[in-house]
């Protein structure tokens, strides 16, 4: 286990201890998670990389509340979310977690604007304040003047801005992207990948992003790989050339 | 949260309009089809009772021969003194007439109408339960002397006479002048379908006379006296009519007696049955149309398994998204009801007219049928999201 990460963090916002997530029973059981630790700081922008099949999708999916695991303890903010109800992790999810998605998945024949209001109903926002939010949200993501078009009306990557104006529009704790450009072309995989560096540094937002690309990952300042349902490396590189203004002095990997 | 619940099921709703509209109207054709046949079928069967109940219905009509249709059964008709013994017979007969018709022509100056001429007496408007518009019946020096005096039905007077007063008024019928001296209130149709107000009533003499030329009877009525037993006066003439028209014990009658209570009861029971036979294929529509909204909502539960992934991953409590469809389903299923229920009435009523059946407003049928449809709308609406809010988010997520 790789210990190096651990004198970056301010302060630790997730910690999983010996997770393991089994699927099916007997003869034709996988284990597709094998036992992971890991732990994400408040702020941290974590690419978790590896190939199919190695977990690191599972271990997401664990961490946005979306799956249970089979054992292993998981503590959201010293919360042993293990112990949560369904509706309580339904909650955790409103209150601190946003979903970014390979697939978008944005609800069909619903304006931009409706679907990142979304969010802001289920947490029982009023009318006005819910319409102000969701439009400086799909403003910062670039796509004012687009908020009544349907998804089928929008571009891959604008579909993705949407999905990504819903998912911060609550002002989350985390935000969870999964393989975020992955149905995206080089050139709108960076400009996403720009605007969630953006959101991470600007607004101190966590992220935690599953990708392929080593171009994408680079955007992070730390890596994670995934191998056959465990943690085979965790590495923070040096920060890319124009280094953010606010540095915390973040150790070298090792 | 129920507010935003349903802010969020009306979005749902209008956001998948096509859906919407088969769902709602897969109710509509089923609730409109049970309340309009059953409307109708209770209509009819009011109709045929009131039909009955304006025979009179205490009545005893006797023919002659055993078959029903016209009589080449050559069992001999009635004479008046048939009538006469019956009335002096039977106590319970309240009134008698003797009935001998035709069919002839009738002519108005320019205006001519084809009918059905009865001869009887004064007691044949008491026992068919007739009553006078205008004028008067028949005295009995009248029915004596076989005066050519009439007394004319609704439709003959229409007939003939517009909207002129026929009282006093003289008409042609056949060959002979005959004195209009009064007008009988209409009645409408048989309960056997035919318009009772299309006849002429004279004399009986008048009639055998000028029109039958013999002395012929071709039926008895008699009236029931009130509170007396119908069966006893049925046999009794019976009875009387075998010794009269001197039948052997071992013989069979050749008349009959029909009761017009019985005629009443065959004739509600077949109409009960045509309505129990059209609410059966009114309930197979609305079946179909129960059908047709499960089809609707299994073919969309792909689309919203993944719609409650991403709401539950959005943070939506697994209750707020079941109230979300509940809401959805109850609210399309009571547009579908309420625009049934008014597609129906309007049917009805229209085809009532149609029909010339009276429109009878049954809540119990527009209750039953609507909670029934309400009810597939709701279940088929509401359990596959159930199960689908059940899962675990990530598998509503990859739902293929």
């Amino acid at each position: 286990m790789n210990q190096t990460a651990r004198p970056a963090m301010t302060e630790e916002l997730i910690r999983l201890s010996g997770i393991t997530k089994t699927y099916g029973r007997g003869q034709a059981a996988i284990q597709a998670v094998r036992g992971v630790d890991l732990a994400i700081g408040e702020g941290e922008f974590v690419a978790v990389m590896g190939p199919s099949g190695s977990g690191k999708s599972t271990v997401m999916n664990i961490l946005g509340c979306l799956d249970t695991p089979t054992s292993g303890s998981y503590r959201f903010q010293g919360v042993q979310v293990e112990r949560l109800t369904r509706d309580q992790r339904a909650l955790l999810r409103r209150h601190y977690l946003g979903f970014v998605f390979q697939g978008y998945n944005l609800l069909a024949r619903t304006t931009a604007l409706e679907n990142v209001e979304l969010p802001l109903i289920y947490r029982g926002e009023a009318a006005a304040e819910r319409h102000a939010a969701a439009r400086a949200a799909l403003e910062q993501v670039g796509l004012a003047g687009w908020e009544d078009h349907t998804p089928g009306e929008l571009s891959g990557g604008q579909q993705q801005r949407v999905a990504i104006a819903r998912a911060v529009v609550t002002r989350p704790a985390v935000l969870l992207a999964d393989e975020p450009t992955g149905n995206l072309d080089t050139r709108t995989s960076r400009e996403i990948m720009d605007l969630i560096g953006s959101l991470n540094r600007d607004r101190g937002l966590t992220v935690l992003m599953v990708t392929h690309e080593p171009d994408m990952a680079a955007y992070a300042q730390r890596i994670v790989r995934f191998v056959d349902g465990r943690v085979e490396s965790d590495l923070r590189p040096p920060p890319p050339a124009p280094p953010p203004p606010a540095g915390e002095g973040g150790t070298e990997a090792a | 949260m129920l507010w935003n619940t349903l802010l969020l099921a009306l979005r749902a709703i209008r956001r998948n309009l096509m859906r919407s509209f088969l769902t709602v109207l897969g109710i509509v054709i089923g609730v409109a089809a049970v309340i309009t046949m059953v409307t109708l079928g209770r209509g009819a069967t009011q109709a045929v009772a009131d039909q009955i109940a304006s025979m009179g219905s205490n009545l005893l009509i006797v023919l002659p021969g055993q078959r029903f249709g016209p009589g080449i059964s050559g069992a001999p008709f009635f004479r008046v003194a048939d009538a006469e013994a019956i009335r002096s017979q039977i106590g319970a007969a309240d009134a008698v007439a003797a009935v001998a018709s035709r069919v002839a022509t009738t002519v108005y100056q320019a205006r001519n109408w084809s009918t059905v001429v009865t001869g009887s007496s004064d007691e044949y408007f008491r026992a068919g339960n007739w009553q006078l518009a205008a004028g008067r019946s028949f005295t009995e020096a009248e029915e004596r002397a076989g005066k050519a005096v009439c007394v004319i039905g609704e439709t003959v007077r229409e007939r003939l006479f517009g909207r002129q007063d026929p009282v006093g008024s003289e008409i042609r019928v056949r060959q002979f002048a005959c004195e209009v001296i009064g007008l009988l209130a209409a009645k409408g149709q048989s309960a056997m379908g035919s318009d009772q107000d299309d006849t002429v009533v004279m004399p009986l003499r008048t009639v055998q006379r000028r029109l039958t030329g013999s002395t012929d009877v071709n039926r008895l009525m008699i009236a029931v006296r009130e509170g007396a037993s119908i069966d006893a006066v049925q046999d009794q003439t019976v009875r009387l009519m075998r010794e009269r028209r001197n039948i052997g014990a071992n013989e069979e009658d050749d008349f009959r007696v029909m009761d017009t209570r019985q005629i009443a009861e065959t004739l509600t029971g077949t109409t009960r049955i045509l309505t129990l036979l059209l609410g059966a294929v009114a309930a197979v529509s609305l079946l179909v149309g129960g059908i047709g909204i499960m089809n609707i909502m299994l073919v969309s539960v792909t689309e919203r398994t993944r719609e409650i992934g991403i709401r539950l991953a959005i943070g939506a409590l697994e209750r707020e998204v079941l109230l979300q469809f509940l809401i959805e389903a109850v609210v399309l299923a009571s547009l579908g009801g309420i625009v049934g229920i008014a597609l129906a009435t309007a049917a009805s009523v229209f085809l009532a007219g149609l029909m010339q059946v009276p429109y009878l407003f049954d809540p119990a049928i527009n209750l039953v049928s609507f909670l029934f449809s309400a009810a597939i709308g709701v279940i088929f609406g509401y359990f596959p999201a159930r199960r689908a809010a059940r899962l675990d988010p990530i598998e509503a997520l990859r739902h293929e």
